[in-house]
């Protein structure tokens, strides 16, 4: 089944735990194994607290590892890498730049010549629907607003693996549906590889080829699905039964599971 | 008319200041009444004193205003950033910190001379610690995702040093600033008290010494106006090089 040449991600063995001020240590994810394969949309479903985000920054190499490893094609993950772009869940956009000077400031560090930079910005702002708030700093946005000026920052740099910790969850129904479909046409088109945090199980079920579910306390994989539909418009997705059903599975998979945890740990 | 009604009381008080005078209730000679001084200064401007002595001050306010920037926004900068640097510079801060900085006046006219030297200098050191207090802060409550964001984009921790922590940091900085501002027209006034040749401080003291009053009031006036005007304009340019916060 695991197929090395194909594994753009692999996670072996990591553990990762956070020691509060009075040192009490809390255990954030416990003995995750996976490889994410290139070109696939892999979400990252669990409840509040079960080390989706820090496995997403280990991923990204903005936590230093503490057991197992991290490797991408590039090797070892040791730090950040520009291979690795992320959508943070809370945006981190940079306060003091307009929209557009936040999407140019990645063009500029990956040297992309001035006229071209300006081009792709744009590009990229139309492409989140954000024309016109160019030179809006974050701090005249909405929450959705922010959040897509955010995904349009790291899109624009075009990263081989694509590391999204709920990037749609500050927007409303129509405007989620909308950049869902967006990021799987770019997804299909680009063939990036994308892991995807969220907690919405139509939405990990209407965009991945597979799904981890996480539980927490530690943090741990409870299971691992493969979706297996058939890939057409949202609309059509979500009229089929195979759909419905799945999503349906899933919801009990996770709702046993958080219901467990609300019961404190065995 | 919202600006006359807040320096209102600044109107109250040259009122009382001019009854005080018109009523006979302090010597005349100690406290002259507001033409007597309005006539001295223009005598002072006429002779081309007041610039000069006042281009003087400015020049040793500003110029260790400067230093001190340029030090210790990097120095606080860095100071949040590496432990080492932390470490070494901790206890130098903490040392000069509860020095009130006019004791040091005496301090500087024997190590550095009579001249601006001495008073620059003095400045400079008033002014480094609410500088470099102000970087520190800043740099220490960025949000670590925004140092992340520039990482993942491709920025050394050098360049993330100038364009994450550094902008992160200006709300603070900006502050820092304001208050060295004012340490600085205290310092520049006080070390040119004790021993100047020039200054506006030595022409307050020269005048306040041969009991010309009325020129001294005027010397007193023109540097709380400068001082007033000077945070005026600076607030107005920290107001434009924050727009982005909330407001
Ligand atoms: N910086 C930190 N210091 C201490 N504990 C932390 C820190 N970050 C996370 N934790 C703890 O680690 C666990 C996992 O947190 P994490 O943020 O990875 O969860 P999550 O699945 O992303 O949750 P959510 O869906 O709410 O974003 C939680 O119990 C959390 O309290
Ligand atoms: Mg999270």
């Amino acid at each position: 089944m695991r197929d090395a040449s194909r594994s753009a991600i692999s996670i072996e063995n990591v553990q990762h735990s956070y020691v509060l001020r009075g040192g009490k240590e809390i255990i954030a994810l416990q003995n995750i194994s996976l490889d994410i394969q290139a070109e696939e949309f892999h979400a990252l479903l669990g409840p509040s607290g079960c080390g989706k985000s820090t496995l997403l920054y280990l991923i990204g190499g903005f936590i230093p590892l503490q057991e197992g490893s991290i490797r991408t094609r590039s090797g070892e993950v040791t730090g950040p890498g520009l291979e690795r772009g992320i959508v943070f869940q809370n945006f981190a956009l940079f306060p003091w730049m307009t929209v557009k000077q936040n999407i140019l400031y990645g063009l500029r560090k990956a040297n992309f010549p001035r006229k071209e930079a300006e081009d792709r910005a744009r590009e990229f702002i139309q492409l989140v629907h954000l024309t016109g708030f160019e030179d809006a700093f974050p701090s005249q946005l909405s929450g959705g607003m922010q959040q897509r000026a955010a995904i349009a920052r790291t899109l624009a740099v075009d990263p081989e693996i694509l590391l999204m910790d709920e990037p749609f969850g500050a927007l409303d129904a129509q405007t989620r549906r909308i950049m869902q479909e967006e990021l799987r046409a770019i997804q299909q088109r680009t063939k990036k590889t994308v892991v995807f945090v969220t907690h919405d199980v139509q939405e990990a079920v209407l965009l991945a080829d597979r799904i981890t579910i996480m539980s927490p306390r530690p943090g741990r994989i409870s299971h691992l699905i493969e979706v297996g539909l058939e890939r057409q418009s949202v609309e059509d997705m979500l009229a089929q039964p195979e759909f419905t059903a799945k999503s349906e599975h899933i919801w009990r998979l996770v709702k046993d599971m958080a219901e467990s945890a609300m019961r404190g740990p065995a | 008319m919202n600006t006359i009604l807040r320096y209102s009381p600044l109107l109250l008080l040259l009122l009382a200041w001019e009854a005080i005078t018109r009523f006979g209730l302090v010597s005349r000679q100690v406290l002259p009444d507001l033409a007597t001084i309005g006539g001295a200064w223009l005598q002072l401007i006429a002779g081309g004193e007041l610039a000069w002595h006042l281009a003087m001050s400015m020049a040793r306010a500003f110029g260790g205003l400067a230093l001190a920037i340029l030090i210790g926004v990097p120095a606080g900068l860095i100071m949040a950033v590496s432990k080492p640097f932390r470490l070494a510079l901790n206890p130098l801060v903490q040392m000069i910190y509860p020095i009130p900085k006019s004791a040091l006046v005496p301090l500087m006219m024997i190590w550095l001379g009579l001249g601006s030297s001495s008073k620059v200098v003095l400045i400079f050191i008033g002014c480094l610690l609410p500088v470099i207090v102000s970087a520190y802060n800043g740099a220490k409550s960025v949000n670590p995702f925004l140092l992340w964001s520039a990482a993942s984009l491709g920025a050394s921790r050098r360049e993330s040093l100038v364009e994450v922590l550094l902008p992160a940091a200006m709300p603070s900085v900006l502050t820092g600033i304001r208050t060295a501002l004012g340490f600085a027209f205290i310092l520049m006034v006080t070390s040119e008290f004790v021993i100047a040749k020039d200054g506006i401080g030595y022409l307050i003291a020269f005048l306040g010494d041969g009991g010309v009053y009325p020129s001294m009031f005027a010397a007193i006036f023109t540097v709380a106006a400068i001082g007033f005007f000077v945070d005026r304009a600076y607030s107005m340019l920290s107001g434009r090089l924050l727009r982005w916060t909330v407001t």
